[in-house]
């Protein structure tokens, strides 16, 4: 099987799809010329022409609508924001028009459209450009919400995205477009909804997704150094939520551990919380820990940045907390 | 063929404007039975009527074909009884019905029949210009010479959408009409209180484009502009911005009154001098194309038609109760 990057697999799902079906196309800021600010779209341009590959102004809550026009008339849009911090902007378009144009017609008028870009923190962008957005767009009814932490699985949730007819948005990790991993070449499809067990454990289940899967990775080695078998779930939807695999797994090991890059009020884990309290309380050993960026707003020097991010370190404690392996603080 | 006969091309115009002057007064007749519906609470929400802008939406919905798109605001009872949906599938979506043209799930403010290009009424203010170009984007890259009238508010040309779309659209050579509905109002706030540049025509240039500011209480004068714009749309692939300049003679929604305390009696009644409807019916009169006695009969006519829409729609069943969870997602 062929190796590539994310970034790379993200590529050949936009090629494989605009080879596929001509309705598809991809707007957005840089996407043509400049071969897009993060390279995802290298090529494109050439091989698709101007009118499929759609350099826009920085204008998102404008050209955001326009796609969501498109979709209506028919079409297939991709539409590139270079950061979500960026599509901000754009929410009235996603949130008001995209997400509940089918319901609000009556169910006349689907909204077969994507929405995609980088999202959660890089290094040292500072607190406009490192957030990560999942709990915001997962809120809503009419959206889907995908964030792949894979090249394999970057290729086939987008693809998945680009056929799926409503509004699915694409959260890419900022930090993964350079991470490598095997990718099937051609027709290669991840359902959205789908989780997925990264690896099997037995003593606590780490719940993340997206970049906080290379967290929960490292976190996993570390623990299994120190004679604890963690299995790591992949969320890779966050809308909807894969909840009997997140349930089954919990009821395997007893113990869970959710870790996100958002911050921690009203976050995705706050949710995984709740299910599991409900559907799984009696097969709980511990309450169920969380581990999330610190709740401020990112700070630039990289010493308190990496104080405020998750990491393998504080995923490590936590599961040491839900084992009970460490005394209780006193009070 | 006596000295008297009209052309074919006379007679073709006076059965055009009888046309006109019929839909002018099947709007004015909905809307009032609309208020009175309202005040029976048979209507819920926010109601907002078109009575005194008839001419606008009758005018520019002439200048059209079938299959073109047109967009609206939440002001749209009118535009959408004139694209061909029934007084019945309004009247019964405006009481929340399952015979209604969006199921029920829209009402007043979310009239939509995609297979006529109603493309709906949306109530974000500017919201859906972006929609209109986007639409218009669909049209041109299928290869179709369809184009798409937007109608707004004077209010929305202080939104970015407004600014943001009208650049795209002229960037990207868009077939599609910005239609401004300038009824002075934006709610209780003049427009030349809140806006540094009143005669909106002007914005045309800062996106170098086409723009015509046209007499909204005439609707002769309106289809002519509006037909002028299509056609620089269709063939050309042209966008134009109209101001039509109107008045509403209603409050700015039922639970406005009348002239409230940002508008005079005087000028409320002035305006009421130039009613649109009655301007049209005196121009026919005197050219011998209807008589008192026919205008009673066409005023009859529809009022049975409105009175019969409103037996319907009171009669018509509630959705569903399962219709609380369909259409949130397409398959």
């Amino acid at each position: 099987m062929p190796t590539l990057t994310y970034r790379d697999a993200l590529n050949q799902a936009l090629r494989e799809e605009m080879q596929r079906d001509p309705n598809v196309f991809l707007m957005g800021e840089e996407v043509g010329v400049y071969q897009g600010a993060y390279k995802v779209s290298r090529g494109l341009l050439e091989e698709f022409g101007p009118e499929r590959v759609v350099d826009t102004p920085i204008a998102e809550l404008g050209f955001t609508g326009i796609g969501v026009g498109a979709a209506m008339g028919g079409l297939r849009p991709v539409v590139e924001f270079m950061t979500w911090n960026f599509a901000l902007l754009a929410l009235d378009q996603i949130v008001n028009s995209a997400a509940k144009m089918l319901y609000m017609s009556g169910g006349q008028i689907p909204m077969p459209i994507v929405f995609r870009g980088p999202s959660g923190a890089a290094l040292q962008l500072a607190s406009q450009h490192s957030q990560a957005w999942e709990s915001w767009l997962a809120h809503i009814p009419g959206l889907k919400v995908v964030a792949p932490a894979t090249p394999a699985d970057a290729k086939g949730l987008l693809k998945s995205a680009i056929r799926d007819n409503n509004p699915v948005i694409v959260l890419e990790g900022e930090m993964l477009y350079n991470l490598k991993g095997e990718v099937p070449d051609g027709e290669h499809i991840v359902p959205i909804g789908r989780a997925e067990v990264k690896r099997e454990g037995t003593d606590v289940t780490l719940v993340c997704h997206s970049k906080t899967l290379v967290v929960a990775q490292k976190a996993a080695d570390q623990l299994a150094e120190q004679d604890v078998s963690a299995e790591v779930l992949d969320l890779r939807s966050l809308r909807p939520l894969d909840e009997a695999a997140i349930l089954e797994s919990v009821r395997k090991t007893n113990r869970a551990v959710v870790v996100e890059e958002g911050w921690p009020h009203v976050g995705i884990g706050a949710q995984l919380v709740d299910l599991i309290q409900r559907e799984a309380f009696d097969d709980l050993d511990a309450p169920v820990q969380r581990v999330t960026q610190a709740d401020v707003p990112m700070p630039y020097n990289k010493h308190l940045e990496r104080a405020a991010k998750a990491s393998p370190e504080k995923v490590v404690a936590a599961a040491r907390r839900v084992l009970y392996l460490d005394p209780s603080p006193q009070p | 063929m006596t000295a008297t006969a009209r052309s074919p091309k006379d007679t073709a115009q006076s059965e055009l404007h009888l046309k006109m002057l019929r839909q002018m007064l099947l709007i004015r007749r909905f809307e009032e039975k609309a208020a009175e519906a309202y005040a029976l609470g048979k209507i819920g929400g926010f109601c907002h009527l078109y009575i005194g802008q008839e001419a606008v939406g009758v005018g520019a919905l002439a200048a059209l074909r079938e299959d073109d798109y047109v967009i609206c605001s939440y002001r749209e009872h009118g535009q959408a009884l004139v694209k061909g949906i029934s007084a019945n599938a309004v009247m019964a979506e405006l009481f929340g019905k399952a015979t209604g043209c969006s199921k029920g799930k829209g009402g007043s403010m979310h009239l939509f029949d995609a297979k006529r290009g109603f493309m709906g009424g949306h109530a974000i203010v500017g919201g859906h210009i972006p929609l209109a170009a986007g639409l218009a984007f669909a049209s041109k890259y299928k290869g179709s010479d369809q184009v798409c009238v937007c109608f707004f508010g004077e209010a929305a040309v202080n939104i970015g959408a407004f600014h943001e779309t009208l650049n795209m659209a002229s960037v990207w050579k868009l077939p599609v009409i910005f239609l401004c509905e300038n009824n002075r109002y934006g709610m209780g706030t003049a427009f030349e209180r809140v806006a540094a540049v009143t005669d909106i025509v002007e914005h045309a240039c800062s996106y170098d484009r086409a723009a015509e500011l046209v007499d909204g209480m005439n609707v002769l004068t309106v289809y002519d502009a509006t037909r002028r714009a299509v056609e620089r749309a269709r063939k050309q692939s042209h966008p134009t911005l109209l101001e039509v300049r109107t008045y509403r003679f209603m409050g700015h929604s039922m639970s406005d009154p009348l002239h409230g305390v940002y508008r005079t009696k005087d000028e409320v009644e002035e305006q009421k001098a130039r009613d649109p409807i009655t301007h049209l019916a005196g121009k026919l009169k005197e050219e011998g194309i209807i008589d008192q006695q026919g205008l009673d009969a066409l005023d009859a006519e529809v009022l049975a038609e409105v009175e019969a829409s409103v037996k319907f729609a009171d009669e018509s069943p509630d959705p569903d109760p399962d219709e609380l969870y369909t259409d949130v997602l397409a398959d």
